[in-house]
């Protein structure tokens, strides 16, 4: 009955990946709207990014995030690092047998590679052809690969088992880890941190809403990542529907 | 005694629920889809005004409280959040509490709607949820992609008012009920000493 998965022309990322996989698979499928069974290690974890948070970007009386939005040159970066993640979800939306969303982000890629000088610019979005973010752990979930256990990552935040094997399964896939040349790397990952960093300053209130203004920021985090990570990926079997005048004191 | 007690508790239980049939068909056939759709309009409209009116997100405060509070079924809201300790909370007690949530819910909702300003919010859909209407959506910022925020809907207060938001699949009374229950656990569960921290929340 038991089905193995063994590493053999995949690479080794990739069986790295599955295998985590096929860990998040032993977990017991119906265990709620959450399971957390690592919650004392994730809450030292989330003790530490919201350390390093405050030390990066000022804790909870820092400036608000400029209304006017990030300037150009923020906005060129992360223009820059989403054209380059294009193919990557090209990839995986070929492997959902999602064609029109693989596609959809094939036609982005070129119109921001070219008319965006080189992706600098998103000229796609203004032309009615928004992203269609999708990523590995959204690939497991099409599989039919549950979700796993919540894990907080140390500077990453919050995900899951099955997201956490996606994150190495889209290092593993990224089409563009072939394209770049070897020397270049250290650049290709600097502008995705950049970016990252950047999408944090331009979130800037709502989370540091959560992270300072949260009687108990962890709870919080896990709520609203699961939630909304869920309602993304399209899977309702959590929803929470309930109705207060049926049961006016749900535990 | 205590077949007694059983038979008094069977007999209003039986009582309840002949109420709650009686009732309830009526209140179905009352309200409609449509109604929901244009409570959830009407208040929208509302909504991007003050947000476009110019004014800060501090100034706008009391008018998001007003606001939640003309459209919105604040004090089930608030007792949902509060959860199972609303049954042991005095009449006095809830009246405070549901006055803080309401404080509470324009501050932080309020400055989070702030940040629509200058883009579109349109109804685009809807349909009945088991005894209520789910009401659909969308804010379109320039540049962003469009993302949607359901609203449901219900009569059961004696009105049509909304009693839950999820904003792109995060619900407002989940989120409350995590928020409000973190903050009684670090009051140790003292609910004074909870409503005078909410009071500043938010």
């Amino acid at each position: 009955m038991q089905t193995r998965i063994r590493p053999r022309a995949a690479g080794r990322c990739l069986a790295l990946a599955t295998g985590l996989a096929a860990l998040a698979a032993c977990a017991p499928a119906d265990r709620g709207a959450i399971w957390d069974p690592y919650e004392e290690q994730n809450r030292a974890v989330h003790e530490a990014n919201r350390a390093l948070d405050t030390l990066v970007f000022g804790g909870p009386g820092a400036a608000p995030a400029d209304p006017s939005g990030p300037g150009p040159l923020r906005r060129g970066i992360v223009n820059l690092a989403g054209n380059l993640d294009q193919p990557l979800m090209v990839a995986n939306g070929l492997l959902q047998f999602r064609l029109d969303d693989a596609a959809h982000n094939t036609v982005r890629f070129l119109v921001n590679s070219t008319l965006g000088l080189g992706g600098v610019m998103d000229v796609a979005t203004g032309l009615g052809i928004p992203a269609r973010p999708t990523d590995f752990g959204e690939t497991l979930h099409v599989w039919g690969v549950p979700e796993g256990a919540y894990v907080e990552l140390p500077l990453l935040g919050p995900s899951t088992e099955r997201d956490l094997a996606g994150l190495i399964g889209d290092y593993a896939l990224n089409p563009m880890r072939f394209v770049v040349p070897g020397r270049l790397s250290p650049a290709f990952t600097g502008l995705g941190v950049a970016a990252r960093l950047s999408d944090r300053a331009e979130a800037g209130e709502f989370i540091a809403d959560i992270l300072y203004g949260s009687a108990d920021s962890y709870a919080q985090a896990r709520l609203l990542y699961l939630q909304n990570r869920r309602f993304r990926l399209g899977d309702t079997r959590y929803v929470d529907d309930f109705d207060p005048y049926e049961d006016p004191y749900e535990d | 005694m205590r077949t007694d007690a059983i038979d008094r508790r069977h007999a209003l239980s039986l009582i309840a629920a002949a109420a709650a049939a009686g009732a309830w068909p009526g209140r179905a056939a009352a309200m409609t889809l449509a109604e929901a759709r244009a409570l959830i309009q009407v208040m929208l409209a509302d909504l991007t005004g003050l947000i476009n009116s110019g004014r800060s997100a501090e100034q706008l405060f009391p008018d998001f409280e007003r606001l939640f509070n003309r459209y919105g079924d604040v004090p089930t809201i608030a007792q949902s959040a509060l959860g199972p300790p609303a049954r042991s909370a005095s009449r006095a007690q809830m009246q405070a509490f549901t006055q803080a949530f309401s404080g509470y819910l324009a501050r932080k909702y309020g400055r989070r709607f702030r940040e629509f300003i200058g883009g579109r919010i349109e109804v685009t859909g809807g349909g009945p949820v088991r005894s209520f209407f789910e009401v659909v959506s969308m804010v379109t910022m320039r540049g962003e992609p469009p993302f949607e925020v359901r609203w449901h809907v219900s009569d059961r207060s004696g009105r049509q008012l909304f009693f839950n938001m999820i904003i792109e699949g995060v619900n407002m009374l989940a989120t409350e009920r995590t928020e409000i229950g973190a903050m009684l656990d670090r009051r140790r569960g003292d609910l004074e000493a909870m409503i005078a921290d909410l009071r500043r929340a938010g």
